[in-house]
């Protein structure tokens, strides 16, 4: 029997030391002036852009080094993870219905976030374009040539990527205002579309490598700044860029957690950094990620003649803001739902 | 405790069957502790979380049409994959432990790597594979074979994922059997084909059964690696997992946590049965 | 010892020298049963590592080093190696309890507990981070307790830590069960009868005779708790520098279309293959005497 008790002691300070390892690991993971920035998946390259600059820049004013955490994954899962205790001092969104759900949920925003900051609390806005192979074999023009038959579309599933859903939604406002208003004829459209699609990814970045280097799909609908990127890292040989008619105004929101700053004492610096995107220079380094700049007087002049004028319609407009157009297309039940059944 | 210790060794004693090997209470004790702290009571609270929708509504979920076609490609499609690890996860084994041929280590060594390879790589070195314009999807598109993006896809992904369980259950015992058995019946006048049949498969049935059970089990419950490979078009090469991400992505827990306590559920009892098996086999069978 | 073969493709041909033993298959079903697994092993395995490798030096050795370089990368690997330290050996630990527990000892359940200890396996990736979400996270039901306290555990290194458990939780365990099932209880017996305790029993007569699977179960764990993905990207936050493993680093390279980098960091896990090699052909030497003794005797 004194074999067992020696063996009891030993689990025991194995688990002790491993709680204890633990515990010890996670108090060093917190520095002391540090900002989290918990972002979507296409705006890696923008934030690794401006961090520096708001660092610098905060660092001129008040003389204090800062150090700026990302954190970037589709934007729905980040605003679960903040709403379960990821400590984020900063919320930058592909949609305002996920930081919505954060006020909602989880009550660390005030719920008149979007009013604290200018253009509805978006420093940019983006478009929805699309991607063809080179020479435009398929002749696409416009959202009605996705919708025919014989084109493969590559898109990824509004059910679990935000990107996604500013797809869709681009193609039911173009089709909604063709159809002049005419729900069903529009929904046939729409349909016919994702009928076109052979794979959902997951996520937008998913959906450009399956066209890009999988070598799957006629045309992907993408984000503008994405189609631009992808454009150049995979060759400008190979791809064409063709502008709808008109499409949807994408504003990607930020916001300060207000629950998380508090706790953390960090609310001076995260404001800063909310307001820093709207200051000249972030704004320039936003169009230069081809991205369209909510004060476009600060970007340079080439950065701007890069991104095509095209009629755009805003999803309060056309779908009465976001609450409502997650619940009526992209909820259980919803029309995205009922376009896929068989 | 030392107050408490002659009550609890007489519960033990009475609870298994008696034996002269100690260490009984200390093992088994931690064996449920370590299991209920970091198994059991999370899984608890899934089940308590998925528990406000109700039996009703936790049925209703099931046989909504969109999650009942997902379950069912889960459970058969990672029924299959199981299947066909069987069947060549135990070639595989019996010549790797056997046998001795050039490049026997290496290919000992990479079995692991299901395991090792991060899910995400290895769906996306399985699409880059597959894709009409990978090394395999190529030549396969001439012949109008599509296995990318499509149901094959995800079967292709689960053989792979399911594969090591079966072979690392099965070897050890491969290793481990004593050849003076095999001499014997074969002494005895069998035939090579019928002491493989009749003497060392039996031993090796019951790894063989808890190998495809642990490659089933891991199978249904994979995203990582599908995804990239599967399409995820509803009702055809949508996986159950996925319909997890999307009920969360809605903000929907109770949703979600519905579906994975349907999942366990079915795997559960799929994995008791084998178990059951298994015992059965093991008593009728005996030790070695 | 046999004649190499140009290719892995090709079917092995072997040249048997001796006379063919009784315990032995005709040269034909061997070669056959060794072209079968070439053949699949080929097809599922060495296909996909190859792809991997491949990609991984598309731009050259250079491209594929200066991925080690990164700071973030460096980050990925030192956390992956701490919760692999502390993952391992407790689930090792359970594996050795839970195995000794069930295959010595008869008692009535002893099927249902096996089955509870595989259910981590059939739990999707996604539920074994969401379920401590639901314990830890800001709504759960202890993570309000644990931040009164200032203890983050959910997107922090403990979150990752528990995610990891659970997902290797049966290797170890899952490993041995059969093994110590189906070589019994007679040895133990004898040294017990010849007046050892139990624990120096454990050690002289039962730990050599699972020394192989208690080693694949270890190796087994190790891996999966390196590789894992699913779970800890429920878990992580996803804060680069800090709370990224391998495979997140590894998924935040690829969605940065940095192919090259990701695959680069990916083939440092399918790299743990040739440790687990090395391992073993350590062991194999070392106990060659030994074995060669078992399989005689």
């Amino acid at each position: 029997m004194r074999s067992v008790s020696i063996s009891r002691r030993r689990f025991g300070a194995v688990v002790a030391l491993a709680a204890s390892l633990s515990t010890f690991v996670d108090a060093t993971a917190q520095a002391a002036s540090s900002l989290l920035n918990v972002s979507y998946d296409p705006t890696r390259e923008l934030y690794k852009a401006i961090n520096p600059a708001f660092a610098a820049d905060w660092k001129a004013k008040t003389g204090e080094t800062i150090e700026l955490q990302a954190s970037h994954a589709g934007s729905g899962a980040q605003a679960r993870a903040v709403i379960d205790g990821l400590a984020a001092d900063v919320v930058t969104l592909a949609l305002a219905a996920d930081i919505d759900a954060i006020v909602n949920k989880s009550g660390k925003i005030a719920p008149d976030w979007q009013k604290k900051l200018p253009n509805n609390a978006s420093p940019y806005t983006s478009t929805i374009v699309f991607l063809v192979r080179k020479g435009n074999p398929k002749k696409i023009k416009n959202w009605d040539d996705l919708a025919k038959p014989g084109v493969a579309v590559v898109t990824p599933n509004p059910k679990t990527s935000g990107g996604a859903r500013w797809n869709y939604l681009g193609a039911w406002g173009y089709a909604l205002k063709k159809f002049g208003g005419d729900e069903a004829k529009t929904k046939e459209f729409v349909k016919a579309i994702y009928k076109n699609a052979p794979v959902l990814d997951t996520g937008a970045r998913g959906s450009t490598i399956t066209f890009a280097q999988r070598g799957l799909g006629d045309v992907l609908i993408a984000w503008e700044n994405e189609a631009f990127l992808a454009f150049e890292e995979f060759g400008k040989d190979k791809f064409e860029i063709i502008v709808p008619t008109t499409s949807i105004l994408a504003e990607p929101p930020v916001a300060v957690v207000d629950g998380n700053v508090d706790a953390k004492g960090t609310r001076k610096a995260a404001e800063a950094y909310v307001n820093f995107l709207y200051t000249p220079a972030a704004q320039a380094i936003i169009a230069k990620n081809y991205y369209r700049p909510a004060h476009p007087e600060f970007a340079a002049k080439d950065d701007l003649k890069r991104l095509p004028k095209l009629e755009l319609f805003t999803v309060d407009q056309v779908f009465g803001g976001w609450t409502k157009a997650q619940k009526t297309h992209f909820a259980d039940g919803g029309v995205f739902d009922d376009i896929q059944k068989q | 405790m030392s107050a408490a210790a002659p009550v609890a060794n007489k519960k033990a004693r009475s609870f298994t069957a008696p034996s002269v090997i100690p260490g009984f209470r200390a093992t088994f004790g931690f064996t449920i502790f370590y299991l209920s702290l970091v198994v059991l009571f999370p899984l608890s609270l899934l089940i308590f979380r998925a528990s406000s929708l109700g039996l009703s509504g936790l049925y209703g979920i099931a046989v909504e049409p969109r999650v009942a076609a997902a379950l069912r490609t889960s459970f058969f499609i990672s029924f299959a994959a199981a299947a066909i690890d069987v069947v060549f996860g135990l070639i595989t084994a019996w010549v790797l432990t056997r046998y001795e041929f050039p490049g026997r280590r290496f290919l000992d060594a990479i079995v692991d790597l299901p395991f090792a390879l991060p899910t995400a790589v290895a769906g996306i070195a399985l699409a880059a594979l597959y894709a009409p314009n990978g090394w395999l999807g190529e030549p396969l598109a001439d012949y109008d074979i599509k296995i990318a993006y499509t149901r094959w896809g995800i079967l292709v992904a689960l053989v792979f994922v399911g594969l090591p369980f079966v072979v690392r259950t099965v070897q050890p015992l491969l290793a481990e059997i004593d050849a003076e058995l095999e001499e014997a019946s074969a002494t005895l006048g069998a035939s090579r084909a019928q002491t493989v049949w009749r003497v060392l498969l039996p031993p090796i049935l019951p790894a063989l059964l808890t190998g495809f059970a642990l490659a089933f089990a891991r199978s249904v419950g994979e995203y990582g690696s599908v995804i990239f490979i599967a399409g995820n078009l509803a009702y055809i090469s949508e996986i159950a997992p996925l319909l997890i991400i999307v009920k969360l992505e809605q903000f929907d827990y109770a949703g979600a946590t519905g579906i994975a306590t349907i999942m366990l559920a079915i795997s559960f009892s799929v994995l008791l049965a084998i178990n059951l098996i298994q015992a059965w086999s093991q008593k009728r069978f005996g030790h070695v | 010892m046999s004649e190499a073969i140009p290719s892995a493709a090709l079917a092995p041909v072997i040249a048997v020298a001796a006379p063919r033993s009784v315990t032995e298959e005709t040269p034909l079903t061997r070669n056959v049963l060794i072209g079968v697994a070439v053949a699949f092993l080929g097809l599922f395995l060495l296909l996909p590592l190859a792809v991997v490798f491949t990609e991984a030096m598309a731009k050259g050795a250079g491209a594929f080093f200066a991925t080690f370089e990164e700071p973030d990368a460096r980050a990925a690997i030192r956390l992956t190696l701490i919760v692999a330290a502390i993952v391992v050996p407790l689930n090792a630990l359970f594996g050795v309890c839970a195995a000794w527990a069930i295959s010595k000892f008869s008692f009535p359940g002893k099927s249902v507990l096996i089955t509870l200890i595989d259910l981590p396996f059939s739990v999707s990736p996604v539920v074994s981070g969401l379920v401590y979400v639901l314990v830890f996270g800001s709504q759960g039901l202890l993570g309000p307790t644990f931040a009164a306290y200032g203890i983050q555990v959910v997107f922090a290194i403990p979150g990752i830590v528990l995610a990891t458990i659970f997902v290797t939780f049966p290797f170890v365990a899952r490993e041995l069960i059969p093994l110590m099932q189906e070589q019994g209880t007679v040895e133990e017996e004898a040294a017990l009868t010849l007046g050892a305790s139990g624990f120096r029993t454990f050690l002289t007569v039962t730990l050599p005779n699972i020394k192989w699977g208690l080693l694949y179960g270890v190796l087994l764990a190790n891996a999966r708790a390196m590789g894992e993905f699913g779970a800890v990207s429920v878990v992580s936050g996803h804060i680069r520098g800090l709370t990224n493993t391998i495979p997140l680093q590894v998924e935040i390279l690829y969605n940065e279309y940095n192919i090259v980098s990701a695959f680069a960091l990916a083939s440092l896990l399918a790299g743990l293959a040739l440790v687990t090699l090395g391992f073993k052909t350590l062991l194999e030497w070392r106990y060659a005497g030994q074995i060669a003794g078992r399989r005689r005797h």
